[in-house]
């Protein structure tokens, strides 16, 4: 704390909450599964009431209403990317989101290349 | 096949992801480069710094402050039917290396961005794509007053394989960065990319 008294805290500080606080001190998803271009879907399962979520993970669901890459996830909700996967891990456990993972390529296939290609050149 | 997933109510068809890493030395202008190109401002996320790393974390001048993060700037561009490629520039310092295996997954290939004052700044990247097997092209950034350089010069320097592509470019310009995507995914499609430098010339 600084000698001048309440001004210590400000926007430089970071989040009062420590990013990990909200999993639960948690900081171990299934990486594979939650890359950052996976893409998440709501599955439109209301959370029963035995299911408690936090702030975090109902905006979350919000944001996954439409199919959503996690990357645009994490940057929405402005938490860390470990976070982000523990908290859509919980989602994706209780049926309440749909993930579908990124590819690790041997050979990228062919019809994407060209799909690239040919939206890069319309551009 | 990219990243899939298809939703039945909503939309005409399934989501594709792909991704392509802008690589390069600290300050080389990645974010510069997705900037350029991407329909968004480059988005941030970041991630906690290892333990591993938090060692050799540079602290001074920020003592109080007691966790680093790591962000990562990316950019997207939509295509029609549903076909979203992402950019992701690679952290500069070399002690974010834990971060690339990650960013790494998945992806297309990369670009990596050179400048000609600063060729050591890229060795590490080279470095790192050529033993993970991640073919990659070099792009040596062009921006006002930097003297032009030969691609075949840059490739000297740079001990690269032959079969890397060399362009130049200027990391600003739209379609500058749409020329080093399009080599980019013409290398991965097997294509030869022949070493050449007009891109500054049209677009410099």
């Amino acid at each position: 704390m600084s000698p001048d008294g309440d001004r210590w805290f400000d926007r430089e500080a970071g989040p009062v909450v420590r990013p990990y606080a909200v999993t639960r001190g948690r900081t171990r998803a299934r990486t594979g599964q939650f890359d950052l271009i996976s893409v998440v879907v709501a599955t439109g399962v209301q959370p029963p009431d035995t299911v408690w979520l936090g702030p975090e993970q109902q905006h979350m669901l919000r944001l996954c209403r439409r199919p959503v890459a996690i990357a645009d996830i994490a940057s929405d909700i402005d938490l860390p990317l470990g976070v982000v996967r523990v908290l859509l891990c919980d989602l994706n456990d209780q049926g309440l989101v749909r993930v579908m993972s990124a590819p690790q390529y041997r050979k990228v296939p062919e019809h994407l290349l060209r799909r690239v290609l040919n939206g890069l050149k319309a551009l | 096949m990219g990243s899939r997933l298809s939703d039945p109510d909503e939309g005409p068809g399934p989501l594709v992801t792909t991704k392509i890493l802008i690589a390069g030395g600290f300050g080389v202008g990645k974010t510069t480069l997705v900037s350029a190109i991407s329909e968004i401002r480059p988005l941030r996320t970041e991630e906690s710094l290892s333990e591993q790393s938090t060692g050799v974390d540079d602290v001074s001048g920020v003592d109080r402050k007691t966790t680093t993060t790591v962000a990562m700037d990316f950019g997207r561009i939509t295509f029609p039917d549903s076909l979203v490629l992402y950019l992701f520039g690679t952290p500069g310092q070399d002690r974010f290396w834990f971060m690339w295996d990650d960013l790494s997954y998945g992806a297309l290939g990369a670009a990596v961005l050179v400048d000609t004052r600063r060729l050591a700044d890229s060795f590490a990247a080279i470095d790192y794509f050529e033993q993970r097997g991640m073919p990659f092209l070099i792009a040596v950034n062009c921006f006002d007053g930097v003297e032009r350089q030969r691609p075949g010069d840059v490739r000297i320097a740079l001990d690269l394989d032959p079969h890397v592509p060399v362009v130049l470019c200027d990391a600003r310009r739209r379609e500058s960065v749409k020329q080093v995507l399009i080599a980019l995914v013409e290398h991965l499609h097997g294509e030869p990319i022949e070493d050449h430098g007009e891109w500054s010339a049209t677009v410099g």
